[in-house]
């Protein structure tokens, strides 16, 4: 109960802070270029986004469950590692916050200044962005939604949890009619990043034969020593900072 | 063999990103994990491996 719950927000919250950055790149085109082929782009992202998701489910359904928490656990680890070590580096100062609005600015400005060129009736420079940004962006969804099901040996929490965020980010882009800059994203990434990595450690250890004590409970213990440690890294960092330039 | 290495690259970008010694370190920590059998090995190794990961993208 506990992994599928936590799961779940795990792959909502991954979702969201993904789909908060690929609305920012679809709203830069289709605002300067026009819907249609921006829109066309979109659609066939969702769709192999999906298609990926279902044969990797379906293939990831027939091997052993100790082997799969092996391979996908460390995956998961190594792979949070990244959103983590980022989240800290961003939350000391030694790189840079992401900023929506000027993703949104620049990827206007380069809609404005790219080419015509249309063919069949479609703006193919439209298309490849929006559909580009979108599977750049879903593709780590999928990472962490076949991940998340396939450790959990179920697909449904997590996939409800990452639609839920895709559609709560699209009715909140089509209200705001602009880049969703008030989205606490860089805490989102770190929150991510720790589940990431606490749910790696936990499938890969179990994967490895180690029994955790009150099973899926420990989950909860994994992530406050996680947080408890990259909060203390961040601190060391600041500190360090204080006597050396920031660079982003 | 282009689009191969273009392929593994992206993955290996994808998954492993900046620094391979996090990977290293995991794999590391599991092969450990796996021999001692014991639940509270892994996650300070992986603080370790993060730990040293950070001090050296603080000092580039």
């Amino acid at each position: 109960m506990t992994g599928t719950l936590l799961s779940g927000i795990g792959a909502f919250l991954a979702s969201a802070v993904e789909m908060v950055e690929a609305l920012t790149i679809v709203l830069g085109v289709g605002v300067v270029r026009g819907w249609r082929s921006t829109l066309i782009g979109v659609a066939a992202a969702a769709v192999v986004l999906a298609a990926l998701i279902a044969v990797f489910g379906a293939a990831l359904g027939s091997i052993p469950i100790e082997t799969l928490r092996l391979v996908v656990g460390a995956l998961l680890l190594v792979f949070g590692l990244q959103w983590l070590r980022k989240a800290i580096l961003r939350s000391s100062g030694y790189k840079a916050l992401h900023d929506e609005d000027e993703a949104f600015r620049e990827q206007r400005a380069a809609a404005a200044a790219a080419g015509d060129v249309q063919r069949a009736g479609m703006d193919w420079y439209s298309f490849t962005v929006s559909f580009k940004g979108v599977l750049l962006e879903g593709l780590e969804v999928v990472f962490i939604v076949i991940s998340f099901g396939a450790g959990q040996g179920r697909f449904g929490p997590a996939i409800a949890g990452a639609a839920l965020a895709v559609v709560l980010v699209l009715v909140a882009g089509v209200v705001v009619r602009g880049p969703l800059e008030r989205v606490p994203e860089n805490t989102i990434k770190f929150v991510v990043g720790l589940m990431l990595t606490s749910f790696g450690c936990f499938w890969a250890a179990e994967g490895a034969g180690v029994d955790w004590p009150g099973d899926e409970l420990s989950l909860i213990g994994v992530i406050a020593f996680f947080a408890a440690v990259s909060w203390a890294f961040v601190q060391a960092l600041r500190r360090r900072r204080l006597g050396t330039p920031v660079t982003a | 063999m282009r689009y191969v290495r273009s392929f593994v690259g992206f993955w290996w970008d994808f998954i492993v990103g900046d620094d391979w010694r996090v990977a290293a370190g995991v794999a590391a920590g599991l092969a450990v994990t796996a021999v001692f059998q014991v639940w509270w090995l892994l996650p300070p190794v992986v603080a370790i491996v993060l730990f040293a990961s950070l001090r050296r993208a603080a000092r580039a």
